[in-house]
């Protein structure tokens, strides 16, 4: 058993908490690391926490995880075909230290870009996926992930396919200007197709789910999950505090609280996930005879 | 002009604001108010007017003039029942087949307890989308600060023209500064960086066209527009929906697709 100093590192405060990635590796990663739950602060073994959904066992806290642990988590055993992985982001506006931060990126979340996508079954399903990566970028939408959202969006509308997407994204991508706000048109105008021609959009709002990304594809879905406890929002707290200068009353744009401003369907629980989304993709698969 | 120039120019005191293109444009102009839903936001401007024969709905971010009128207007940043009365008026403006001009100037989204709330997230997102179908013809102007979600939520249009002192970036040189840098004051360097300049976007083919202002009166900039907006209105009127919102979709499926 390997104890990582920075693992015992406390947050310094409560945005910080939300806004670090405690490293857990793939279920495929052989050896067992320690991890201190950052809300509970009781040691937990890598191993059983993977077993809980990355929850902790003892107080219910909510590690991040991948991509591809999401895609394991979430799709049939051997589902997943992954669509238009060789998109890799240039550097458009020639953005200082770009081309570095992508490499940066790349090393971190052993990932070519902040999003992965698909086609998978769900309880038998079929169905495209997409799932973001908190690691790459925490998640900011360039002119690549602008681009593999809206071909999934396009493949879907092609094959009447339903779309499920795992959601986490600190919002647009500065390094790529105007360019990443483009991409906001550009995705939900995709979204929008693929709506018009009847087909179904579930999103899964999961920490930290703000900026540009949820004033475009984040919120448009037909259906929309978050998971307890995501930070859910346009401005981020910071900017908010600094604009307004007093503190955030407590739970706010967390998860419950835009379920009780009505922004969001429901709270979903990891562990019922699955089983959720499954029966809503079976309520709106067509009644045949 | 450099970029941090432009920004400055931008956002000047006495640069005129929505209100005054919509006096020098229009005839006949009725404001209408309210979002059905919550409240009527008093940073944007909507109504009815007429451009030569034409009637159009007309739609307008406004920073305000004087102090009074800025506080007013909340310096020009909209919460989400902005957006929504923008919609309204969009959705009318379809359903009457008349074409739709907005004008856009805010540093962004209006940033508050308040504005979360109420789903500013939700607000602009809605209006993307729906903008990207409306069977009508859409035209925006960035004639000041376009300044993130908070101005694209009223720019995806048919094409988007943009004054030559104007700009448009994804966050604002302040923003940005204190990102990369870790100091707001190198406002200069993140100007550059941005590439937020009409010059710039034009290049990069975010923007159709941009509308001089150097150097001659604010009138001829108005009987510019009104002349170029006539024309790429009819024009855009004799184009059938599907082929309206095709063009749309497709203006904005470019942009990083290569
Ligand atoms: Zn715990």
């Amino acid at each position: 058993m390997i104890l990582r100093k920075e693992f015992f590192r406390r947050p310094k405060n409560e945005l910080e908490r939300s806004s670090r990635i405690y490293k857990v590796p793939s279920p495929d990663v052989p050896g067992e690391m320690c991890v201190l739950c950052p809300s509970c602060k009781k040691p937990l073994l890598t191993g059983e926490l993977n077993a809980n959904a990355n929850v902790c066992p003892e107080c219910g806290y909510y590690f991040r995880m991948n991509a591809r642990q999401r895609i394991h988590f979430i799709a049939d055993e051997n589902t997943f075909i992954e669509l238009n992985s060789n998109l890799l982001s240039k550097n458009p506006l020639n953005f200082p230290n770009y081309p570095e931060k992508i490499k940066h990126a790349r090393l971190e979340s052993a990932e070519k870009e902040a999003v992965v996508t698909g086609t998978a079954e769900i309880g038998g399903f079929p169905c495209a996926l997409f799932v973001m990566e908190a690691r790459f970028m925490m998640g900011s939408m360039g002119t690549v992930v602008g681009e593999k959202i809206t071909r999934i969006f396009e493949y879907a509308t092609e094959h009447s396919l339903p779309v499920v997407g795992y959601i986490v994204s600190g919002g647009a991508r500065m390094q790529e200007g105007i360019l990443s706000l483009m991409q906001m048109a550009k995705t939900s105008g995709a979204v929008k197709r693929h709506s018009d021609a009847g087909n179904l959009y579930i999103a899964v709002l999961t920490d930290p789910t703000t900026g540009g990304v949820t004033a475009s594809f984040g919120m448009e879905a037909d259906i929309i999950l978050a998971e307890p406890n995501a930070l859910i929002g346009f401005a981020g707290p910071r900017v908010i505090e600094q604009t307004m200068r007093q503190k955030l009353p407590a739970g706010f744009q967390r998860a419950e609280f835009l379920l009780e401003k009505g922004f969001v369907d429901m709270i979903s629980e990891r562990k019922e996930q699955k089983k959720q989304i499954t029966t809503l993709l079976s309520l709106h698969k067509e009644v045949s005879g | 002009m450099n970029a941090y120039e432009k920004v400055n120019a931008a956002r000047a005191k006495n640069r005129p604001t929505g209100s005054d293109y919509i006096a020098n444009i229009f005839q006949d102009f009725i404001e209408m108010h309210g979002d059905r839903r919550f409240g009527d936001d008093k940073a944007v401007i909507t109504g009815i007017a007429r451009l030569g024969n034409q009637p159009v709905t007309v739609i307008a971010l406004e920073k305000g003039r004087d102090i009074k009128e800025k506080v007013y207007r909340n310096f020009g940043s909209a919460h989400p029942e902005g957006y929504r009365k923008a919609l309204r008026q969009m959705k009318l403006a379809e359903k009457f087949g008349r074409p739709v001009v907005c004008f856009v100037d805010t540093a962004g989204a209006y940033c508050g307890i308040a504005a979360e709330e109420r789903g500013q997230g939700q607000a602009i997102a809605e209006n993307l989308m729906e903008m990207m179908t409306l069977k009508v013809p859409i035209i925006s102007i960035l004639i000041g600060e376009g300044g993130s979600g908070g101005a694209l939520a009223l720019a995806v249009a048919d094409e988007v023209w943009m004054l030559e002192n104007a700009v448009y970036s994804v966050i604002s040189p302040e923003g940005c500064a204190s990102i990369l840098w870790k100091d707001s004051r190198k406002v200069k360097e993140a100007s550059e960086c941005l590439k937020l300049t009409a010059d710039d976007l034009y290049r990069m083919k975010v923007i159709e066209r941009i509308i001089g202002e150097h150097g001659r009166g604010f009138h001829l900039t108005c009987a510019e527009l009104k002349r170029l907006l006539s024309q790429k209105l009819a024009e855009n009127l004799r184009l059938s929906a599907e082929e309206l919102v095709s063009n749309r979709y497709l203006r904005f499926r470019k942009f990083g697709s290569a």
